[in-house]
């Protein structure tokens, strides 16, 4: 009796292990694609690494058919008797996914977290405008997802991990003859490796920086319109949005149709900022627009870079001090600390420009300086200090020598008396 | 006058009991001859007040010093910072260090060149040898100890060379190190050795060498007709004045270097880290091992490196040795290839220095 | 002769007074930073590893404490359920140093508007990553802060 409940636990053991273990078990269509081409035995293998294969479905999830038929004659099984859609038309390849991607019963299942919204979005998107139109050269699922081995977005082997979209959209879109009809622009990825957030992404690999999706958006693939770029970029530089909408600039832009941050900052092409941006020289981007000497944004435009460099001066001449007491071998640390609190304030300002406002710059700029001036205070301090280790090296120093003196005296005086004996 | 009734009423007591007197005796008989060699004579006792004022920084740092690899550098650098004169106290263990090494090197070819260990102060010699070692054990326990990236990796790279050694290498490795690699278990033992094994040892050894010295008083150079004698001076008080004298300046010097060029600490060791480059021992390190960086893969039959750390193994003993090789010297004659050896090796060392600061 | 002896003693008294005041001079100079170096310090112990971060009273639930360590700011918050917790006060966005907002309960960067939650995970605005985090121990009534061992 033991023996048998003992059979009976193992068998159930051994159904529980096989079954957690996805495996074709005797299926028509892997048997028969396997003996077919290199491309088709491939389709197999690609396959097994497919996120959806590792969830339990399989070919006849999507492109229906019945697997369990049809050893002798294969279209027994690839009859649409059997529900056999076979290979979705491009123009279908949306509704395909979304049978299951758009059901929120089906995919609760697989992933509660999962949105089912994708095909929604994508019909907005202008890659999926153009479709509807017939335009089969438009992305579809598959052209970013992948077709048989699709892996979640999270594998950093997917072409839509973040690291990987800048690429995966630059198949298309860096391409100049596919994209000569189209009569948009194909130097996206290029401008974007050169800029900021291209660099963080693509040559870090700090997932943190945007990728094209990030601003684009997903599925509904659009470019933002010029009132939107502010929030595209708001979405990580919420303060710099807020500040840009409470200036003079948030309306003069709407009216002449510039394109709010990418005005100044360019678009893709967004490079690392520098204070040299500002004020009114030649290369500024204040000066793009505000040559007139005489009008008051070039005024502000210079009082504003004028508060922002003498905040930076004083910085600079305490940051000196103390690398001079550093170097000397006195301890910095504490004046090291209050420099950085100084150095946030130039960092505020650098923020706070979006504003315009010179009060509120002039503010902060103000605190800045005393911070500085505590600083260089400490600074002159630690030198000090220096000094004073020069000063006792000199005491010493004559002390020593007059003890030396004395001993040679001594010596002489001793040598004589004994050469006088 | 009532002072001085109860000074020598003091002095009495003292000698009834320990042969005051005696000693004394012997301080003022000592005498030191004069020649044209005799500035030589000086370096013995340079020494000595460098390695007391080590002595004396060494015992201040250990006051504040902790001897693990979380805690070492920054208890160094809160010496540095906090502690009051801090700076200069481990400036002036660091400098007095560097130039006792070097006045043990001039001491060591002085009393080479000027025959001194012939009988009968052989054992003068050995024991003199033996300190020498110390000396160097003493500055490359040490340089570790601040936990520092220049000396981490020093001490990488010097200690894995003990490992080449055949059968004991691998043995010799890991005792020093404490462990397969160079960690805090490294740095306890190198405190170990540094402060308890290696002081304990050289006071021993040092009291030894310092008693044959008045037992046998100063050597005088072998009978060379260039030599012209002056009237022997009296040690006391003409040549310890003389002596006193030396190191007031040396006090000076080592304080001006102390304040105008502190030693400094760098950065904290990170084993994690890649080794800097340029990774160079201490500089009386240095023409050992760029000997072994010239040599080539294969020596003979044995590794290159192998062969250079025998070469180095056979001269120190050879160098234990030197009274018993030099038999010419016993008869009062010169050894002329004894001194051609002699210059040769002081080249080697000069010019394999150099290389290793120049290349 | 007589005053021949006097110039001499008047020249030995010179030397004399000269090896007894400079050496005198010399074991002052010598015994004064011996001194000084064996008195122990303000801060007793070397402090780039734990530092303390204030007292108790200072930081009551829902507030926040900037606080030096070594050559950079550190934050001790006490969150609204009373708990301490101290992370580095550097924004990982622009090295910014951050503060306690009450009114939100959040440590918040002022420079670019990043928010940070009470466990210092980056919640919104420009920071890319969450805040270093110290250990933080009481001791009597001292909070103290030291960096997490890798």
């Amino acid at each position: 009796m033991n023996r048998i409940k003992l059979l009976l636990i193992l068998t159930w053991l051994l159904v529980l292990a096989l079954g957690y273990r996805p495996v074709f078990s005797l299926n028509t269509c892997v048997e028969c694609h396997k003996a077919l081409d290199e491309k088709n035995s491939a389709i197999v293998e690609d396959f097994k690494k497919d996120v959806h294969f590792q969830r339990g479905l399989s070919c006849n999830s999507c492109h229906g058919g019945n697997p369990k038929i049809g050893m002798e004659n294969p279209w027994e099984s690839m009859n649409p008797d059997q529900g056999f859609v076979g290979v979705p038309k491009t123009s279908e390849v949306p509704q395909f996914c979304g049978r299951c991607h758009s059901d929120v019963e089906f995919m609760r299942k697989y992933n509660p977290k999962l949105r089912v919204d994708q095909e929604q979005l994508y019909k907005t998107s202008v890659h999926g405008k153009l479709l509807r139109k017939g335009d089969k050269k438009v992305a579809t699922c598959i052209s970013c997802h992948g077709v048989h081995k699709i892996l979640p977005v999270s594998d950093p082997n997917s072409p839509v991990f973040d690291v990987n979209v800048p690429h995966t959209c630059a198949n298309c879109h860096a391409n100049t003859s596919y994209m000569q009809p189209y009569k948009i622009p194909h130097d996206q990825f290029e401008k974007y490796s050169q800029s900021v957030h291209g660099e963080i992404l693509l040559k870090n690999r700090d997932r943190s920086a945007p990728a094209c999706n990030d601003c684009h958006g997903n599925h509904g693939a659009t470019p933002p319109g010029l009132g939107d770029i502010a929030s595209a970029c708001g979405e990580c530089h919420s303060n710099n949005r807020d500040l840009f909408d409470s200036s003079p600039h948030k309306q003069a832009f709407k009216e002449n149709g510039f394109p709010e941050c990418a005005t100044c900052h360019d678009y893709h092409l967004v490079m690392k900022t520098s204070d040299d941006m500002l004020g009114v020289g030649d290369k500024t981007v204040c000066s793009q627009c505000h040559f007139d000497s005489e009008s008051k944004p070039y005024r502000t435009a210079f009082q504003l870079k004028a508060k922002l460099d003498s905040l930076k001066n004083s910085i600079r001449l305490a940051q000196n001090l103390v690398e001079k007491a550093e170097k000397a071998g006195v301890d910095v640390a504490k004046a090291k600390f209050e420099l950085n609190l100084a150095k946030d304030d130039v960092i505020k300002i650098q923020s706070l420009i979006h504003s315009l406002s010179l009060e509120r710059v002039a503010e902060v700029a103000t605190e800045g300086m005393n911070k500085a001036q505590v600083v260089q205070q400490s600074g002159k301090e630690a030198l000090f200090d220096l000094k004073l280790r020069r000063i006792g090296l000199g005491g010493s120093a004559v002390i020593i020598l007059i003890l030396a003196f004395g001993l040679y005296l001594k010596i002489k005086d001793l040598d004589s008396r004994s050469k006088l004996k | 006058m009532k002072i001085d009734n109860r000074l020598r009423q003091i002095y009495q007591w003292l000698d009834e009991r320990t042969d005051l007197k005696k000693v004394q005796a012997l301080l003022l008989h000592k005498t030191v001859p004069q020649h044209k060699h005799t500035v030589w004579y000086y370096l013995g006792g340079m020494t000595l007040f460098l390695f007391t004022v080590q002595v004396v920084t060494g015992i201040l740092l250990l006051l504040y010093y902790r001897p693990s690899a979380e805690q070492a550098f920054e208890s160094v650098q809160f010496i540095m910072t906090e502690v009051k004169f801090g700076w200069l106290v481990r400036s002036i263990h660091s400098w007095s260090a560097n130039l006792m090494i070097f006045t043990v090197f001039l001491h060591l070819f002085s009393v080479f060149f000027l025959k001194a260990y012939r009988k009968p102060r052989e054992l003068t010699w050995i024991s003199g040898a033996f300190l020498f070692f110390i000396s160097l054990g003493f500055g490359f326990t040490g340089y570790l100890l601040p936990w520092n990236k220049l000396a981490y990796f020093a001490t990488k790279v010097g200690t894995e060379i003990a490992g080449v050694i055949p059968l004991i290498g691998g043995f010799l490795l890991d005792f020093l190190r404490g462990g397969t690699e160079v960690s805090g278990a490294t740095l306890t033992r190198f405190f170990a050795f540094h402060v308890a094994v290696l002081p304990m040892t050289v006071t021993l050894i040092l009291v030894l060498h310092l008693y044959l010295v008045q037992k046998h008083g100063m050597s005088r150079p072998l009978n060379d007709s260039t030599l012209r004698p002056l009237p022997d001076m009296p040690f006391f008080p003409n040549f310890f004045l003389r002596d006193v004298l030396g190191w007031t300046l040396a006090l000076g010097i080592l304080v001006a270097l102390a304040s105008i060029f502190p030693w400094e600490l760098g950065e904290k060791a990170d084993p994690l880290a890649p080794a800097p480059a340029g990774i160079k021992p201490e500089w009386y390190f240095v023409f050992m091992f760029q000997t072994l960086k010239f040599l080539p893969a294969k020596i003979l039959f044995m590794e290159g490196e192998l062969a250079g750390i025998l070469f180095f193994t056979v001269l120190f003993i050879l160098l234990i040795f030197v009274p018993f090789l030099d038999k010419k010297a016993n008869l009062g004659v010169s050894s002329k290839p004894f001194v051609t050896v002699g210059w040769m090796v002081v080249a080697f060392i000069l010019i394999m220095t150099l290389l290793g600061y120049l290349l | 002769m007589e005053q021949k002896s006097s110039q001499h003693l008047s020249r030995r008294g010179f030397i004399n007074l000269l090896l007894s005041g400079g050496g005198a001079a010399l074991l002052g100079a010598i015994v004064y930073p011996m001194l000084r170096f064996l008195i122990p310090p303000k801060l007793p112990e070397a402090t780039s590893s734990t530092v303390v971060a204030g007292n108790l009273d200072e930081v009551p639930p829902n507030s926040g404490k900037i606080f030096r360590f070594g050559d950079k700011a550190g934050i001790l918050i006490r969150t609204p359920t009373g708990e301490f917790k101290a992370f580095s006060a550097t924004c990982t966005h622009l090295s910014c140093t951050v503060q306690y907002r009450s009114d939100i309960s959040h440590i918040w960067c002022a420079c670019h508007n990043g928010h940070y939650d009470v466990n210092g995970k980056n919640i919104s605005g420009p920071p890319p990553r969450p805040l270093e985090e110290f250990t933080v121990f009481v001791r009597g009534k001292e909070i103290v802060v030291a960096k997490k061992i890798a």
